[in-house]
């Protein structure tokens, strides 16, 4: 292979990887932007999107919109209980202490999964059984298209929900001022538990179209999580698009990077994005608020 | 000078160390305290940061692996004596500490817990990818034990002793800081920079200074945490070890030296403890950590202190109720 097949080779499996991570991100942000909550159990909430559909095809013949409602629905219960008896009960939360609160959430997550599932590794059958396209010369699984047609299919309708519903425009306007939004008699107790229910459903849709590809493990989610956050940071937290581009971009840049320099040091690139945002531009491309530099 | 309050605390503890090392011989319960001891010079450290500056570090791990693999790779691999490679291995993270802290202390809250989280994550990452210097994820052998020209530490006791020695003179520093000029520049910074800046303070030079402490204190416990086990593989310097040392902190109370040691000591004994769950133990230990946040978010010392002050109030309060009913 010369090298631009496998530079499309790579860019293939980038934007496969950059359509998870932007999906991972997009969860982390609608949580942020309710309630000024960063979540580090959102690796977890993947997790548990794939395992528990995993569990559910593993000997029955269950359909798959069924088998990714059934789980997409659990997690989402799972999200609405984490919120209601973790979060809500807390008095003047501080962000030292919510940061270790959800690390809790996600420890006990994880504890839970190993519990139930063990500790091998687990994959599912693709949701369709088409044979790999061919591009020039490189290939691209049918799995990938799923993922990125799931994805962009969550944010258009995240999109429409934020513009054209009631309930949408509630929530937008709890994350700009949740007093002023409170005081026009918007529930904000509820958008925040919908936040978090909708964050979780994102994730375990998010669980459900990887599961395929990347094999999946009780321990998955702490990765995951922490490229999703990767993610934010590069497209600006707080930003609906920022998060779904900032995954692209981590996913093309990490894909290529770990082709063409190194593969052992993949795992770092993210990190080292991450810093490199952080340092020069810590309100991220998308960002509009100044963060605080002193 | 320390005040007199300091003094008398001072004493009790190092009569607590020479009591505990003399009875104490069980080579297990030896083998706890040792680590609750590494753990603590840690998390005194790390409390001198977050709990009295403010500024918090999800990346600790990382200078505690420094160290450990500064003093490994210069005894195991270049046979140099371990007092020298500590030396070294302090230089080595003060220099990085700088290097990562100017940049990362412009940034609050969760930004600078994002900068810190992404900086310990590289750091474990090299440890295991650069494997001709570090062994790789199999790991760094043959670290000699701890020794000082001829005398090597080589019991239980003996290490005791060293660690909580070294413990003892960390805590003495310690509260040196915090009672002095320093230690209220810390805490004025902790309650708002704007206002501590506007009064004279250089924050970030001030800022950047107890973090390179503790990560040098961090470093030292990562060398002897080396010579100690003899043997390291970046698994023990991971994500989760940060979080860990973030947990001893809060759990312990912030801006608290001794609240530090009591953190350390008990999430150290807890996986002792839990071990009747097996490897399950850690979904005990996550929801331990999810119920003291919510209803101790001083933490527990905390937390403790408070109930017993207000059973406390509570009983003086009836004791006058029934003196009045009385008269």
């Amino acid at each position: 292979m010369d090298l631009a097949a496998q530079t499309l080779q790579f860019l293939f499996s980038g934007i496969t990887n950059g359509a998870i991570y932007g999906l991972i991100a997009l969860g982390f942000t609608i949580i942020y932007n309710a309630t000024e909550v960063i979540n580090f159990a959102q690796g977890e909430l993947v997790m548990l999107g794939g395992m528990i559909m995993i569990a559910l095809s593993k000997g029955t013949n269950l359909p798959l919109p069924a088998g990714f409602v059934i789980s997409v629905s659990i997690v989402s219960i799972v999200g609405a209980s984490f919120e209601r008896f973790t979060i809500r009960p807390l008095k003047n939360p501080t962000q030292i202490g919510i940061i270790i609160i959800t690390i809790g959430v996600s420890i006990l997550l994880k504890g839970v999964a190993m519990f139930i599932w063990g500790k091998e590794t687990l994959s599912s059958r693709p949701f369709s059984h088409s044979p790999p396209i061919h591009v020039g010369s490189a290939t691209l699984d049918p799995q990938s298209l799923w993922i990125l047609g799931i994805t962009f299919g969550i944010l258009l309708l995240l999109q429409l929900f934020y513009q054209k519903t009631i309930t949408g425009k509630a929530m937008r306007a709890c994350a700009f001022n949740k007093r002023a939004a409170g005081l026009v008699g918007i529930p904000t107790q509820k958008m925040i538990l919908l936040s978090f229910v909708l964050s979780a459903a994102m994730g375990a849709a998010a669980g459900v179209a990887i599961t395929p590809i990347t094999m999946c493990s009780y321990d998955m989610g702490t990765i995951l999580g922490l490229k999703g956050f990767c993610a934010v940071v590069l497209g600006g937290l707080g930003s609906t698009i920022g998060s779904v581009v900032g995954g692209f971009i981590l996913g093309i840049v990490e894909s290529l990077g770990a082709g063409l320099i190194s593969s052992s040091l993949r795992d770092a690139i993210a990190f080292v994005l991450l810093l490199g945002m952080l340092f020069v531009r810590p309100q991220g491309i998308f960002g509009i608020k100044e963060v605080k530099k002193i | 000078m320390l005040p007199k309050r300091r003094i008398y605390e001072l004493s009790v503890f190092s009569g607590f160390i020479l009591l505990a090392g003399l009875l104490i011989q069980e080579p297990y319960y030896q083998n706890v305290l040792i680590f609750i001891g590494i753990h603590a010079i840690l998390t005194v450290g790390l409390n001198l940061l977050m709990g009295y500056a403010g500024q918090i570090s999800l990346g600790h791990a990382a200078f505690f692996g420094i160290g450990a693999y500064s003093s490994g790779i210069l005894t195991a691999t270049h046979g140099w004596s371990p007092l020298s490679a500590m030396l070294v291995a302090v230089i080595v993270t003060a220099v990085i500490a700088v290097i990562i802290g100017i940049p990362s202390l412009k940034l609050t809250g969760y930004y600078l817990a994002m900068a810190t989280l992404g900086f310990g994550i590289i750091v474990y990452i090299m440890f295991r990818e650069m494997s001709q210097f570090t062994g790789g994820a199999s790991g760094l052998v043959g670290i000699p034990p701890l020794s000082f020209g001829k005398w090597t530490l080589g019991t239980g006791t003996d290490y005791f002793f060293f660690v909580w020695g070294l413990l003892f003179v960390v805590i003495v520093l310690s509260l040196n800081m915090v009672d002095s000029q320093v230690g209220r520049a810390f805490r004025a910074i902790h309650d708002s920079e704007i206002a501590a800046l506007s009064l004279g303070i250089d924050t970030s030079r001030l800022k950047l200074k107890v973090f390179v402490i503790s990560a040098v204190y961090a470093s030292i416990a990562g060398s002897i945490y080396a010579h100690y086990i003899t043997f390291i593989s970046p698994s023990s310097f991971g994500f989760m070890f940060s979080i860990k040392l973030v947990t001893m902190v809060v759990i312990g109370g912030m801006a608290s030296i001794w609240g530090a040691l009591f953190g350390a000591a008990t999430i150290t004994i807890l996986p002792e403890i839990l071990h009747v769950f097996a490897e399950y133990d850690v979904i005990v230990f996550g929801i331990i950590l999810i119920v003291v946040m919510i209803f101790m978010p001083q933490g527990l010392t905390c937390g403790i202190l408070d109930a017993w002050q207000k059973s406390k109030r509570l009983a003086r309060k009836r004791a006058l109720m029934e003196q009045k009913a009385r008269l």
